[in-house]
């Protein structure tokens, strides 16, 4: 038996499939020129094509064919040498369309193994987002806003050469700098000296520093019991989710509103990259929001607003789009926040915390990259992204 | 429930009215005394005469049901497949290519375990264009959770018809059932058939209950979402315990048949035609058994002791019972009036399946496969006696061809 090497993308349904595809070929396609077999393949189950959906692509390489086999015959493999997150807000973990119940995104990194993320947040920023691992890894990060476009547009801001220079450096065992550099170069013969540049770069700045086994999040992430098949109703029935029931005010304790029941199996919620944080001082219970929302997200509160419910959304920002008040509801990158508590409760127990926090999180809000909204979004973007590629 | 009802009609079956119809009215006679709520229809050869019997019956105010003319069999398919899941009591039916027009409507019906029943009027699967029988129709869904019963006269596709829906419709089951009829034989020729009178039926049928399964606002649920590998595998076993209990099932149901109509067809699986002391016998399905059986009366006369086994119900398969009846015999012939290209020893379907019904068995006599009919050829009283004489050389120890082509031009 050879070695075996293994690298996982995990990245979002659409808008980054693309790029997932671009880095796990071109990680075969340099393996292959240093005499080494591999294969490149999407995750089937995850069905990418849904907006924000995490999902996962692998490339598996091997000293030999016959080690190769071993790799291929499993679905995916239990775990990987390297792990790459292409976008930072699904360090908080990963539901997909292909399980049930949430995976840590550091599941399948081996002990002494490495997580690159893109992201433009420190190592210190990002580990509190990721579950605790009973084994020490490394954690590098390739500094970038998240990459993001369609299913049928590449936005082509070095992203996938600078992760897969991040590669070379930290398992020059799979492919070295020169040969993804050839590769880049063949792959992309109008500017692929320029991408092997920003490749080198990535190469020479890129650094890794150990999670220790007590540094992260320590909630224990929830799972789902698949029934056999005497215990599932037959026919391929299954019992709706319940109506709903009235909310409680929590200072007159009086019963009101309406929360519907939700999704128990799946949550949905790892799916966004961006929340909405509502202004309850300036809302004026239009009920827009709660009729727009696809997901029925909106709880409606004994005292009449519309309370975002963060366990159930999945960050579409139709609400946003459809508020007619300035900035009552904004959409805000997921990274800047650390739970998923109800924001309507928070203002009903402190007013002047709760506004003070609100403008806080507004004015800080982080970049957000997440999808196409206007066109010459990504000219726009594309040469920020190569400033920040230059600097490493 | 039967005991309450009609206890003296146990003991008169006269008391039924006689009429002269085709093998189509006495399905359609069928539906009317189920009471059937929905029937879909739009019209192909032969399957057409059933809807424009039920058609007459509606418009002669006879038969109440909800009667609907869809825009082609995969419509046809999926109305009542969604007015069965709402509870109501369905029928509708086809025959050849219209059949595997609704073939996507048909894949999905077991799954969701509704119990439709529908006749297959079997006709030969285009091109070229042809009326005749074949069963390569109805044969095509075999593996994907109907039920299938060939039946031979009139009057066995009327009572058939009661049978399937007790059997479709009880809740161990909830899976669909085709009863197929020879194009022209069954469905254009008129014969005398007992019509039971719906006391009776009412006693042998119970309402169909759909429990927990029912689409209606009192009991919400989702059927058919979305449901990947995580999922298939149990969803599948569930389909497949549905058709292992079927076998159960209808014996249950032809034994309370036989004692509320006073019709009683013995083993429900296969019909078996002076086998006690046969040397060979031939197997086969459908509307060929009278000429097999004419032949086989001359052939006794002249000392030869051929038997004949007409097989019944497809699906459920009663493979073991089938195999130790079979492994009596000193050689088996097996007619298909259908085809399967490519197949093992490029025999008809029914010939295969009986093949692997026997190789678990003690004794395997040698087993020939035949095809015949085709298209609705004649099988004629010549043909029968010479499979019957093929079959007799065989198991007298002379290598005979493993499938051999009959009444064809050569």
């Amino acid at each position: 038996m050879g070695r075996l090497f293994a690298v996982e993308i995990v990245y979002r349904g659409i808008f980054q499939k693309t790029l997932a595809k671009n880095i796990s070929r071109a990680i075969v396609l340099a393996a292959h020129r240093e005499g080494k077999p591999g294969i490149s393949f999407g995750r089937y189950g995850d069905s990418p094509e849904r907006n924000g959906i995490p999902a996962k692509s692998f490339a598996i390489v091997a000293t030999d064919d016959v080690t190769l086999e071993e790799g291929m015959a499993k679905y995916e493999p239990k775990e990987v040498d390297v792990s790459i997150c292409v976008d930072d807000t699904l360090c908080k973990g990963v539901e997909s369309w292909a399980w049930y119940g949430q995976q840590p995104i550091n599941k399948l990194v081996k002990p002494g193994g490495t997580l690159i993320v893109t992201s433009l947040l420190e190592p210190e920023a990002l580990i509190p987002m990721m579950h605790l691992k009973e084994q020490p890894y490394r954690l590098a990060v390739v500094k970038g806003t998240p990459s993001f476009s369609g299913l049928w547009v590449y936005k082509d801001d070095h992203t996938d050469v600078r992760i897969l220079g991040a590669i070379a450096k930290v398992m020059p065992e799979l492919f070295s700098l020169a040969s993804i550099q050839e590769t880049i170069r063949e792959e992309e013969k109008k500017t692929g000296e320029l991408k092997a540049v920003s490749a080198q770069r990535a190469f020479d700045r890129t650094t890794t520093v150990t999670v220790k086994p007590d540094q992260g999040n320590k909630e224990v992430p929830y799972t789902f019991k698949m029934p056999n098949w005497t215990e599932m109703r037959e026919g391929i029935a299954i019992p709706s989710i319940a109506r709903g029931h009235q909310m409680k005010d929590p200072d007159s304790g009086k019963m009101g509103g309406f929360q519907p029941e939700r999704n128990t199996t799946f949550k949905k919620y790892l799916t966004r990259t961006m929340r909405p944080v509502v202004n309850f001082d300036t809302c004026i219970k239009c009920t827009l929001c709660w009729i727009a929302c696809p997901d029925s997200v909106f709880d409606v509160t004994p005292d009449g607003f519309y309370d975002a419910n963060m366990a159930a959304c999945c960050g579409c920002g139709v609400c946003e789009d459809i508020c007619p008040v300035d900035n009552c509801i904004s959409m805000i990158n997921e990274t800047a926040f650390t739970d998923n508590a109800s924001q309507w409760e928070a203002w009903r127990k402190d007013k002047p915390a709760y506004d003070k926090w609100l403008v806080a999180t507004i004015a800080n809000r982080p970049e957000r990259s997440h999808g196409f909204r206007y066109r010459g979004q990504y000219e726009e973007q594309v040469p920020d992204m190569l400033k920040i590629a230059q600097q490493g | 429930m039967a005991e309450a009802i009609v206890p003296q009609t146990k003991q008169q079956p006269v008391g039924d009215k006689i009429s002269l119809i085709t093998g189509s009215e006495a399905i359609a006679v069928a539906c009317k005394l189920a009471d059937v709520d929905v029937i879909t229809a739009y019209p192909i050869r032969p399957y057409d005469t059933v809807m424009q019997y039920v058609a007459k019956m509606v418009s002669n105010g006879e038969m109440d049901c909800e009667y609907i003319v869809a825009e082609g069999e995969h419509s046809q398919f999926e109305i009542v497949k969604h007015a069965s899941a709402c509870g109501a009591r369905v029928f509708c039916g086809s025959s050849g290519v219209g059949w595997m027009y609704a073939m996507e409507a048909l894949t999905v019906t077991p799954a969701l375990r509704i119990p439709m029943i529908a006749m297959v009027g079997n006709r030969a699967l285009d091109d070229p264009g042809a009326f005749g029988t074949e069963h390569n129709d109805a044969l095509a869904v075999r593996d994907l959770g109907w039920q299938l019963v060939w039946v031979d006269s009139a009057q066995e596709a009327l009572d058939t018809a009661l049978i399937a829906y007790r059997v479709a419709e009880d809740r161990r089951v909830f899976l669909p059932c085709a009863i197929s009829c020879d194009g022209a034989f069954l469905t254009h020729s008129q014969a005398m058939v007992k019509v039971p009178s719906r006391a009776k039926v009412d006693a042998f049928l119970p309402r169909y209950n759909r429990g927990d399964l029912l689409l209606h606002p009192d009991n919400p649920i989702t059927v058919a979402p979305q449901a990947n590998e995580d999922w298939l595998m149990e969803i599948r076993r569930q389909t497949a315990a549905g058709m292992e209990r079927s076998p159960m099932v209808i014996r249950e149901a032809y034994k309370e048949f036989a004692q509320i109509f006073g019709r009683d067809y013995g083993n429900p699986f296969f019909e078996e035609y002076m086998t006690d002391d046969a040397d060979v016998v031939l197997v086969g399905m459908g509307t060929l058994s009278t000429p097999v059986k004419v032949a086989i009366r001359q052939m006794r006369a002249e000392g030869k002791k051929v038997g004949f086994v007409r097989v019944r119900w497809f699906r459920p398969f009663a493979a073991e019972d089938l195999a130790k009846t079979l492994g009596r015999f000193k050689g088996v012939g097996v007619i298909d009036r259908d085809f399967s290209l490519g197949s093992p020893y490029e025999s008809g379907v029914l010939t295969s399946e009986v093949r692997a019904a026997l190789y678990p068995a003690a004794n395997r006599p040698p087993l020939l496969g035949f095809i015949a009919g085709l298209g609705g050829r004649e099988v004629t009283v010549p043909d029968v006696r010479k499979m019957s004489d093929m079959v007799q050389q065989a198991a007298a120890g002379k290598p005979q061809p493993a499938t051999t082509w009959i009444g064809l031009r050569e």
